[in-house]
């Protein structure tokens, strides 16, 4: 049993590690609304999906016009994922304004409830520009990099296998790395991002020092959603197929990995999904070896949840976060 | 003053003339359903009576005989009179289950303020409870060969659905004791995504709800030798479900427990501080509201005959909240008039919308899209409803109003205090 496990690790680390580096970028933006709002925003998953299909119907526009083998992939790659980013930016803008900023002083539930309805309006929405459009929901989407490579664990030592590698892989670890350093140094390092963290401190207290809290939560909600939406092209390129519904299973697993590093904190995001994403991996490759084939990889989201209730309920603090003691 | 404002305060005043307005009404569209050979607006008519029923202002035992003749009586004998009779009546009686679920989740959602994204479970819960024994599934694990259960367990079985689901529903509220807010939203969200994958994987080590595939030909219930086999005989069964739950929910809501309710939903450190104990209150709320939703399931199990995770999925969940939220969290009549409007939207005026259009451009009159025909834009509708309800309605169609003492009882001095009203005076007689 360990030894068919140990066999195929490297392909489950590098697979894990690209899903992982997808849901650390999502959780970026559910981690960002919350530290500012205390909002889960629960249309963040959709706006994730959303980027997905724009970035894709970019690509389909330039294959129709024949430009996708004139330009080089790289640039591409790199415009639609740019593309992506200002569609679900504004997006994200769009429904702070519409469905967020009236309800900033009702009761949790309410918004809660108007962040469910964004989703579900969102899901319906793709999916009739898409059906209309090609007739079916389910986008097969054309892949700028196809090249796979192997890397010979195998010469190292007998025990591993050989892992596969997509092109597509590398550049998901290189956008991500970039998208995530970038948040970073602005959060850290800027104005504006200095703004953000003293808004998420303390929003009156931020209104009385000159910063204007409304752009603030804007800026939030932009670069928040720019990042899903970025993620939501390097997940199709990966995977080849998306549908209107891929954003709400992500976005919860995502969410679970900002409440796995502590929600609120960037870096306990970025750890919270590459722990999700690998532990996913390994579940889907060997759930079914280790109980004998009675439990198969279908088991893998149940695993995902579980991950999420247990660390509720035992640490909701998150694994990096500080508890929050309650106001009386 | 304008006409019509006479005549709102008028037949405010004057119960003759409400009771013929409603007697009127009722017999009209009545009449219109027994005659028409399938008209979707004058059942929707006719379903309104009980709105209007709602809005007289006879006291409340005059309305629920007045209720019950409309519901045992007019309905079903108004559409007995075309071939459609079935399809009327099973539209009727999935109304009946959803406005018992929404009754259920009303409790863990409206009176205990814990938001429950995964009720479905539940509901799932109750059907495969019966499902698994009323079919030869039971067989796989339990040898004998005792199984499928004749249909006569049926009634039992709707205690024991409503039990099981009952002991789920506190299994899902442990977390509650430590989780709350949002977090306690995505952790029913989980729970109930994690139900469904098992229903839909349970096939093996054991074949338990073989899974996928689903489980077919159900024994239907039979009582005394007379079996259940059309909707219209379903339609009484959970009418007298639904009675039960409505009388329920309704001495909950003002038992002591269900004040407990609305003060843990109100402020759980206040609430705490008062002397309610925190994790019992909630653990109630959500077993309460689950058993509700078990039972129905039960039912639905028998009606449909066929159960498959299909039926389970979060947007049943999102229909139920959606049903509670449009309707008015906490408020019991809203959260009926809330999952009558969603169902009869859902299976009628939907479908129905969709036949048209399929005609209309049939005819060539007018090009829809199939990727818009209205059934398909169900997500789109209730998401618009959560938006805008949440916007510019946050306490839904008809408002929840507590019970209300006048100041002069409460301050009339100590030797008054004894003479609280049994049935209690709202402050305000009729909200407009």
């Amino acid at each position: 049993m360990f030894a068919s496990i140990l066999q195929t690790l490297p392909q489950v680390l590098i697979d894990g590690l690209a899903l992982g580096a997808i849901y650390a970028v999502v959780a970026l933006g559910y981690t960002m609304v919350y530290g500012i709002l205390e909002l889960i925003n629960f249309a963040h998953g959709e706006i994730f999906m959303t980027g997905a299909f724009a970035g894709t119907s970019v690509l389909l526009l330039f294959q129709s016009m024949g430009w996708l083998g004139s330009l080089p992939a790289w640039f591409s790659y790199v415009l639609i994922i740019f593309i992506a980013m200002m569609v679900t930016g504004a997006l994200g803008v769009g429904i702070e304004r519409v469905a967020y900023r009236p309800l900033r002083k009702a009761p949790k539930l309410i918004s809660l409830i108007s962040a469910f309805g964004v989703s579900f309006v969102l899901q319906d929405l793709v999916r009739f520009i898409a059906e209309l459009k090609t007739g079916n929901y389910i986008i097969s989407v054309p892949q700028l990099f196809d090249g796979r490579f192997t890397l010979g664990f195998s010469s190292m030592t007998a025990m591993f296998g050989n892992a596969t590698v997509k092109t597509n892989t590398i550049f998901i670890f290189i956008v991500a790395i970039v998208l995530m350093i970038g948040l970073d140094i602005f959060v850290n390092r800027t104005k504006w991002g200095g703004a953000m963290r003293a808004v998420a401190q303390d929003r009156e207290t931020a209104s009385l020092m000159s910063i204007n809290v409304n752009k603030v939560i804007l800026l939030t909600f932009f670069i928040g959603s720019a990042l899903g939406g970025s993620t939501g092209v390097l997940f199709a390129q990966q995977y080849g197929t998306i549908d209107p519904y891929i954003g709400f299973i992500l976005g919860l697993k995502a969410f679970t990995a900002a409440v796995l590093g502590g929600i609120g904190n960037i870096r306990g995001a970025m750890f919270g999904g590459v722990v999700i994403g690998v532990l996913e991996m390994f579940a889907s490759a060997n759930l079914g070896i280790m109980t004998g084939g009675n439990f198969g990889a279908e088991y893998k989201d149940v695993f995902a949840f579980a991950i999420l209730i247990v660390v509720l309920i035992f640490k909701p603090e998150g694994l990096f976060g500080r508890a929050v003691k309650e106001k009386v | 003053m304008s006409k019509l404002d006479n005549m709102r305060i008028t037949l405010r005043e004057n119960k003759l003339a409400q009771i013929v307005l409603l007697v009127l009404f009722t017999l009209v569209t009545a009449a219109a359903v027994y005659l028409m050979e399938r008209s979707v607006t004058a059942f929707l008519l006719l379903l309104a009576s009980l709105l209007l029923l709602y809005y007289t202002s006879f006291t409340n035992g005059i309305k629920w005989i007045i209720a019950l003749v409309l519901l045992l009586v007019v309905i079903p004998f108004a559409s007995s009179g075309g071939t459609s009779y079935d399809s009327y009546m099973e539209v009727a009686t999935q109304c009946g289950i959803y406005v018992a679920m929404a009754l259920g989740l009303n409790i863990v959602v409206g009176f205990a303020g814990l938001l429950d994204m995964g009720f479905v479970a539940f509901f799932a819960v109750g059907a495969y409870t019966y499902g698994i024994f009323a079919t030869d599934q039971a067989n796989n694990f339990i040898s004998g060969d005792l199984f499928p259960l004749s249909g006569g367990t049926f009634w039992i079985f709707i205690l024991i659905g409503g039990f099981m689901a009952g002991i789920f529903g506190i299994l899902l509220g442990l977390p509650v004791l430590r989780v709350k807010g949002d977090y306690l939203a995505i952790v029913t969200l989980g729970f109930g995504e994690i139900i469904r994958i098992i229903f839909n994987n349970l096939e093996k080590p054991v074949n338990i709800t073989n899974g996928a595939m689903g489980l077919s030909s159900i024994q239907p219930p039979d009582l005394f030798g007379f079996d259940f086999t059309f909707p219209h005989q379903y339609y009484f069964i959970v009418i007298a479900i639904l009675l039960v739950v409505i009388f329920a929910v309704r001495r909950l809501e003002h038992s002591r427990l269900g004040r407990s309710w609305k003060a843990v939903r109100e402020n759980e450190i206040a609430a705490q501080s008062m002397g309610i104990p925190l994790i019992r209150t909630k653990l109630i709320a959500f077993a309460i509201g689950a058993s509700f939703s078990g039972m129905m399931g039960v039912v639905f199990a028998a009606k449909q005959t066929f159960i498959d995770p299909t039926s389970f999925t979060l947007i049943e969940s999102t229909t139920i909240l959606v049903m509670v939220v449009l309707g008015g969290m906490g408020s019991v009549p809203g959260v009926i008039l809330g999952a009558s409007l969603v169902t009869i939207l859902n299976l009628q005026v939907l479908t129905e919308l969709t036949n048209w259009l399929n005609q209309l451009s049939m005819q060539g009159i007018i090009e829809v899209p199939n990727a818009l025909s209205p059934s398909k834009m169900q997500r789109f509708i209730f998401g618009m409803i959560l938006i805008l309800v949440a916007i510019f309605r946050p306490n839904g169609l008809i408002a929840a109003k507590n019970r209300k003492i006048p100041k002069e009882v409460v301050t009339g001095g100590p030797h008054q205090h004894h003479k609280v009203p049994a049935t209690p005076i709202s402050a305000k007689a009729n909200p407009e």
